[in-house]
């Protein structure tokens, strides 16, 4: 037994943690600090640094621009860039639709769109859910019919996010109406702008807009985006999120909340005194803290048994990282809003950009109930924790 | 990186799993129990054999030179079969005294006997108003002639009853909780002036009441310098802690393996309990409450030789917080899931958890350990200057 990395990976961190110090945008960086959402040219410009480093999609197979690193190199990477902290790489490209296509995408697809997710000169969002298929996502109802060299896409996808800014959706359709459910659907490619689609923006308890509905009305797309076969595409789906748990403890974001969260509660008084001495407060943050690095535990033996894995199926422990990492960053947010009192309650709306208004109480306020509200999509998102629940219970306890 | 035993570790492990197998099912263990010393002399010796009772100890002294992992290791299995004999007090505590900070004359004189399981020992610290507190002692230790007279007393003192030595911490100067002039002694339990009131903890493990009155003990009896104990209590406590981890890893497994089993077999309306949602997810949350202390539990094991004593004592109480967190949760659903049977002292499940609640309370419960971490200043430190 040994926790500690070996010289080289030592060096690799030093290396990668050289490289985001220096290269974070400082705009991009006081965002992520300050909890504000970042636009568009924030997350592609920071891609397109990623991509020059070679460094834009480390879990590819190395053909198509993967680095070729261990799963502890994998680690250290993530752990890195979210400590630094930097965006998170957006992951409809390059974990989500990216690894479907690199798998199991013809030669074509492989080499027309994985280079441009690298480097988002497509910016992709992902048509899974749907009004009626949630948690059960082989339910789902959007239809595609075969009409000679053409699929005819007719349905509604729903929490599309960042929708708005997309150019190419991966959609899940039915294709097959006999088959069992999972059985019957396949996994196509739709340019955003083919006549047919429409994109309505939802907006959320935070007050943001950053997920949509995305309806299909007679979408006419070529029958060649269909990626590997048809009606295989839940197996395509199930590939895709096993990929997508991949560093979904966010323990790194979680450490650099908490170093925030420390300095605000220095800042913030309460009885006279900063909220740092607060016994009660201080034993809040300190529970916390006790559960992540018992997380960041629990991660590195994932991580240590995957890098000893011969078959390519995720561990059902990551399921408890996910559980744990986002009760963990949900009660961060918690602690975040807390911490300024009062103050959490002015609503300073961040899609009206370009305000001139001054901000009620101190300017870090602002955005930290809105993150509150905004985090319990992490619960939600990616198999609900009750989902990952029932996974653990069939796949490790054998319920 | 690697979280994965050695070969050597390995069969360690599987041979204080084999012996325990063997000789400590639940009627032999209920037997244990209820036999006047409450912990079998028998089984003593075959650890003894087996070379676990001087597991940290030099080869010189009778041991086999084991490291952290390898008192985790047979701690872990200790949990499991819930052993009564006293192995941490001896060989961790009152052994670890004499191991870290014992002369030569004093290493020679105990460590082989107890590798061989000739004597045991115990560690006399707590007192009534201490609580938690590590420096918290009032029981004095006057210079005369040229070693110490004790007056005071101790509670709790596991296996302070049967012990052949006990090391009794007495303070010399200052003020009754001043961190400065805390002194260690190595006492014979036959010692004129010691008496002792023995009895059975919660959890069925032996402790003792200690009184000292007038206890004469000569100089070559007293463990380091003498007024300067207090950072050598806090690394054995520390040992003791993961230690502790190690052993609540294996009651919190069996825990929740025990309901697992419970759940696949016992069947109303017809199905398996287990087919309910409801009792499924309280299980996988059993589940990850102990997989979250194993991991902690690995990080103390690694920590615990850790020069830093800041350092060491952070990562120790965030450790004792998780332990003592999921003891509650892994131990309390136990019990539900199992229903009434659970409440019974016919299954291992009601024993299992209420050595887990022993578990918490020692050296400390969570929310001490968690006020403790927030006063070292916790893990992160505050980012610099709000931008």
């Amino acid at each position: 037994m040994d926790l500690n990395f070996t010289k080289e990976e030592n060096a690799f961190r030093d290396e990668v943690r050289d490289f985001f110090r220096k290269n974070v945008p400082a705009d991009t960086k006081k965002k992520l600090i300050e909890g504000r959402k970042l636009d568009k040219a924030d997350i592609v410009n920071w891609q397109r640094i990623l991509n020059k480093k070679g460094w834009a999609v480390p879990n590819w197979p190395k053909e198509y621009g993967g680095t070729g690193w261990t799963a502890v190199q994998k680690y250290i990477f993530l752990e890195e860039l979210q400590r630094a902290p930097a965006p998170d790489p957006l992951p409809f490209g390059v974990s989500m639709v990216g690894p479907v296509i690199a798998a199991f995408g013809n030669e074509q697809q492989k080499k027309h769109f994985l280079p441009r997710i690298a480097n988002i000169d497509d910016w992709w969002c992902q048509g899974f859910s749907e009004p009626g298929a949630g948690s059960d996502l082989a339910g789902l109802s959007t239809k595609a019919v075969r009409e000679g060299d053409h699929w005819i896409i007719n349905g509604q996808k729903t929490w599309t996010t960042l929708a708005q800014y997309a150019d190419w959706i991966f959609v899940l359709a039915r294709t097959d109406f006999k088959a069992k459910k999972q059985e019957g659907i396949s996994f196509i490619l739709c340019d955003m702008k083919t006549p047919g689609i429409t994109v309505r923006p939802i907006q959320l308890i935070d007050g943001g807009k950053e997920v949509n509905e995305v309806f299909f009305d007679n979408v006419k797309v070529p029958y060649e985006n269909l990626v590997g076969q048809e009606n295989r595409g839940w197996d395509y789906a199930k590939f895709l999120l096993g990929n997508e748990r991949t560093g979904i403890a966010r323990v790194g974001i979680s450490k650099e909340r908490i170093r925030r969260l420390k300095e605000l509660a220095k800042l913030e008084l309460s009885g006279g005194k900063p909220m740092m001495e607060d016994p009660r407060f201080r034993a809040k943050i300190s529970q916390i803290e006790v559960e992540l690095k018992a997380l960041e535990m629990t991660q590195m033996r994932v991580v240590a048994a995957e890098g000893k894995r011969r078959d390519n199926k995720p561990d059902p422990a990551s399921s408890i990282l996910k559980i744990k990492g986002s009760e963990i960053q949900q009660t961060i947010t918690d602690l975040l809003m807390e911490v300024v009192g009062p103050f959490a309650l002015p609503f300073a709306d961040e899609d009206d950009a370009g305000s001139n208004e001054l901000p009620v109480g101190p300017d870090y306020a602002g955005p930290l109930a809105p993150n509150y509200f905004n985090y319990r999509k992490v619960s939600i998102y990616g198999g609900s924790n009750e989902i990952q629940k029932n996974i653990i219970a069939k796949a490790i306890l054998g319920l | 990186m690697d979280f994965e035993f050695s070969e050597e570790q390995q069969l360690l492990k599987d041979s204080i799993e084999g012996l325990l197998g063997d000789k400590y099912g639940f009627e032999q263990r209920k037997k244990i129990l209820e036999s006047a010393d409450g912990w079998s002399r028998e089984i003593w010796k075959q650890f003894a054999e087996l070379g676990i009772l001087g597991l940290p100890f030099a080869e010189e002294h009778g041991g086999i030179g084991g490291g952290p992992v390898e008192t985790m290791i047979v701690m872990e299995t200790i949990g499991k079969a819930l052993v009564l004999e006293p192995y941490l007090p001896t060989v961790v505590l009152a052994g670890g005294f004499i191991r870290h900070f014992g002369t030569d004359a004093q290493k020679n004189k105990y460590l082989p006997q107890i590798a061989e399981g000739k004597i045991t020992g115990a560690f006399a610290h707590t007192e009534r108003q201490s609580r938690y507190d590590l420096f918290d002692v009032k029981t004095t230790a006057k210079a005369s002639g040229n070693g110490f007279t004790l007056d005071g007393a101790k509670s709790v003192v596991l296996n302070g009853d049967q012990a052949d030595f006990i090391i009794v911490t007495a303070r010399i100067s200052g003020n009754p909780r001043d961190k400065d002039g805390l002194g260690l002694f190595i006492v014979d339990a036959k010692a004129n002036g010691v008496s002792r009131r023995g009895y059975r903890t919660v959890d069925g493990l032996t402790a003792a009441e200690i009184q000292l009155s007038g206890v004469k003990v000569e100089a070559d009896a007293v463990i380091g310098k003498p007024g300067t104990a207090y950072p050598l209590i806090e690394q054995i406590v520390d040992d003791g802690i993961a230690a502790l981890c190690g052993e609540a890893v294996g009651v919190f497994s069996s825990l929740t393996e025990s309901t697992t089993d419970y759940l696949r077999t016992r069947k109303q309306f017809g199905v398996n309990i287990g087919s309910f949602q409801v009792l499924q997810h309280r299980n996988v949350e059993m589940l990850i409450a102990a997989e979250q202390a194993k991991s902690m539990t690995f990080l103390a094991t690694m920590m615990v030789n850790e020069t830093n004593a800041v350092e060491r004592r952070k990562t120790m109480a965030a450790a004792k917080t998780q332990i003592g967190r999921s003891a509650q949760f892994v131990g309390e659903q136990a019990i539900q899931l199992h229903g009434g049977i659970g409440m019974t002292m016919e299954l291992k499940v009601g024993h299992w958890f209420k050595r887990a609640t022993a578990i918490d309370i020692q050296f400390g419960d969570a929310d001490y350990h968690l006020e403790q971490f927030g006063n070292m200043g916790g893990f992160e430190t505050a980012a610099q200057g709000k931008e």
